[in-house]
């Protein structure tokens, strides 16, 4: 047995020794929400309580609520694995994570709050025929959302083997299980208002978790990051190579191209993310969901520059092996870090490693509570109201439709919750990154600010670019053909890069525009001429 | 929303018609509007995302150059990858002093205008 391995089950011998610790920690955090999620479902009385939890969050709340959605487990597990395994490159997450925030800022936040009521689907079908866009809107919004739930089931898995020494099927399912049926809870109750509470409550419990694993990371160091750089990559085995971009992505020409791949799926992801873009519904108004994303840049700036202390603090303190051992895609290594922080053997190492991991677990919670909002929002506002029932729905059966479409949803990501393990956390949200940017982003923008954009293109752009990014996906080595595989078994890739935003992006925007082109429907100028009108000035926004 | 059918809310002011949209969509007013909204947002997205991608693209080509050390372990990499943090900060920061100064007057008077005329 290697040492490695010991240390490994030292470390969960050592939380598991400290179970009940963990347990209750987490406990607490569970309490609390369920109190905020029934006080806030009493308040929940109609459909605009239900989606946009009354439009009444200030600027600083929603941002630090949107803070809370979009840090997900890949930010907090998956980029301190990365970096951990594979120094600089694994930093690009950070920076393209952040950046992004800027395509929302500029060019679609405040348009969105002006013109939609509760989903993405309400700005894309907007000057278009309703049917065909919004069962395409909801469509792009239930897949993206079921990729991005993939990343925080996979999290959840990881956490419970570390946490409780349990390799187990059972246990994992058990716990995923568990976290299913929370996030069902929370929605169904609380709707958008107790989401948004448990996404500011998590927000504030993970910067402070960060923080304090920073300050500990630094105080190693003397705050002075030089050393921690360079320690990092003496005890990494790297040497200088580690600080360099290239470990991961540079090897040979197809892993530069998936590098590229990444960062402009990255950068234009976030603002096709249905689930951050319906937090923008949840303020009073355009200007009130600007301040919201500053806010936002603001908290997870700060957040993503912490990722530099967690994930080169794991490759200095820890050793390569033992992080692999835990998880070969580097999940763990927050956790890890944690209890070494504290010293492996000692009490306040797992009182460390139990408060980082319920913190982890805060965080997956919510995000999935999000994300599943998000879904079922949309399956009940654009698809059951708008397509089967043609507006004719009630506000009442358009809730409830959103109710009995979350508890679905749940139960299918307690089904796939079990499937993805060993991928790294960030590199499966980067697929659903991916997704959004080719399905969702062209049409967005093509809606806004293109005149002649027509429901034909809508349509091409929609399905085209999400078909090509599953499509690809699929065909991947991160579905198959590779040990790190979702199904190492079998090989039917042929694609060979893991993520496909080179390709599936341009298809995205490009087919929107063809599709626009040959389209023999003449563009609607009076609904275009609403649509601008009411985005850039907020007329008739409610 | 027309096709949305909306019950009626407590607040939701009267929306104008279409032709009314059409007018100030063509109005010199909303012209200008939708000028200094595009003519910011529009150059600032492409300089940040080719800046973003030039960075991307040195990481990847420009390997000797990105190890060069700076000062002690950071070399310029690091400071670029930094650099990309202050920027972003700085870019928003811009927009919120542009769009207050330049845009949300402009913005409410049309909007008031609209809504009382309704």
């Amino acid at each position: 047995m290697s040492p490695a391995i010991t240390h490994f089950q030292l470390a969960a011998g050592e939380a598991s020794e400290h179970r009940p610790l963990i347990i209750s920690l987490f406990a607490v955090f569970v309490v609390a929400t369920l109190i905020i999620t029934v006080w806030a479902g009493r308040q929940t009385k109609d459909a605009a309580d239900f989606y946009a939890g009354g439009r009444q969050f200030s600027a600083f709340q929603n941002g630090l609520a949107v803070s809370g959605d979009y840090m997900s487990a890949a930010s907090f597990l998956g980029i301190a694995g990365a970096i951990a395994l594979f120094g600089y490159d694994g930093f690009l997450y950070s920076i393209g994570f952040l950046v992004a925030w800027l395509v929302a800022l500029l060019l679609v936040a405040e348009p969105l709050r002006n013109s939609g009521r509760y989903t993405m689907g309400d700005v894309l079908a907007y000057r278009m025929r309703q049917r065909p866009v919004r069962t395409a809107a909801g469509t792009s919004t239930i897949v993206v959302s079921i990729f991005y739930l993939l990343a925080q089931m996979a999290g959840a898995g990881v956490l419970v083997s570390l946490l409780l020494g349990i390799t187990s099927d059972a246990g994992k399912i058990a716990i995923v299980a568990l976290v299913g049926i929370l996030m069902i809870v929370y929605v169904t109750i609380g709707g958008m208002k107790g989401t948004t509470w448990v996404q500011m409550v998590k927000a504030v419990l993970l910067i402070g978790g960060t923080l304090l694993i920073t300050f500990l990371v630094l105080l190693k160091f003397n705050f002075n990051v030089s050393d921690l750089l360079g320690e990092a990559a003496k005890n990494s085995g790297g040497g200088s190579a580690f600080l360099e971009p290239g470990l991961k992505y540079g090897l040979t020409t197809t892993s530069k191209v998936d590098f590229i791949s990444l960062g402009i799926a990255l950068v234009l992801g976030t603002a096709g993310l249905p689930h951050i873009l319906i937090r923008f519904y949840t303020v009073p108004n355009a200007k009130a969901a600007r301040k919201s994303v500053n806010w936002a840049i603001g908290i997870i700036g700060g957040f993503y520059l912490m990722t530099i202390a967690l994930g080169f603090g794991a490759a200095a303190l820890i050793s390569k092996e033992e992080i692999v051992e835990s998880n070969p895609a580097g999940n763990t290594a927050a956790p890890l870090l944690a209890l070494h922080l504290g010293g492996v053997d000692s009490a306040w190492g797992a009182i460390l490693l139990a408060t980082i991991s319920a913190v982890a677990f805060a965080t997956i919670l919510a995000v999935v509570a999000g994300l599943t909002l998000a879904s079922s929002s949309s399956f009940a506002h654009d698809i059951y109201a708008n397509v089967i029932r043609k507006g004719k729905a009630t506000e009442k059966e358009e809730v409830n439709a959103a109710r009995y479409a979350t508890v679905a949803i749940g139960i299918v990501s307690i089904a796939l919750g079990a499937m993805a393990r060993d991928l790294n956390v960030a590199g499966l949200v980067a697929l659903a990154f991916a997704v959004a940017a080719s399905a969702n982003l062209p049409t967005i923008l093509y809606s806004l600010f293109w005149k002649r954009f027509t429901t034909q293109g809508a349509l091409w752009s929609i399905y085209g670019g999400l078909v090509t990014a599953v499509g690809l996906v699929l065909f991947s080595p991160v579905v198959s053909g590779k040990a790190t595989s979702m199904f190492p078994d079998v090989d039917f890739h042929w694609f060979p890069l893991e993520n496909p935003g080179i390709i599936s992006i341009p298809v995205g925007f490009l087919l929107g525009w063809i599709g626009t082109l040959v389209s023999k429907e003449e563009p609607d100028t009076g609904k275009y001429a609403e649509l601008e009108v009411r985005s850039l000035t907020g007329t008739g926004a409610h | 929303m027309a096709t949305d059918a909306p019950p009626p809310s407590k607040s939701q002011p009267q929306l104008p018609t279409t032709e009314e949209f059409v007018e100030v969509q063509e109005s010199a007013e909303f012209g200008e509007l939708r000028r200094a909204h595009r003519s910011f947002a529009f150059p600032l997205t492409i300089g940040f995302i080719a800046w973003y991608l030039l960075y991307v693209l040195l990481s990847n080509y420009a390997g000797d150059f990105m190890g060069t050390k700076v000062a002690g372990n950071f070399n310029v990499a690091f400071i670029l990858g930094l650099a990309q943090f202050l920027t972003t900060f700085l870019i928003a920061w811009w927009y919120e002093r542009h769009s207050s100064a330049k845009l949300d007057p402009k913005a409410e008077a049309i909007k008031s205008r609209m809504e009382g005329g309704a």
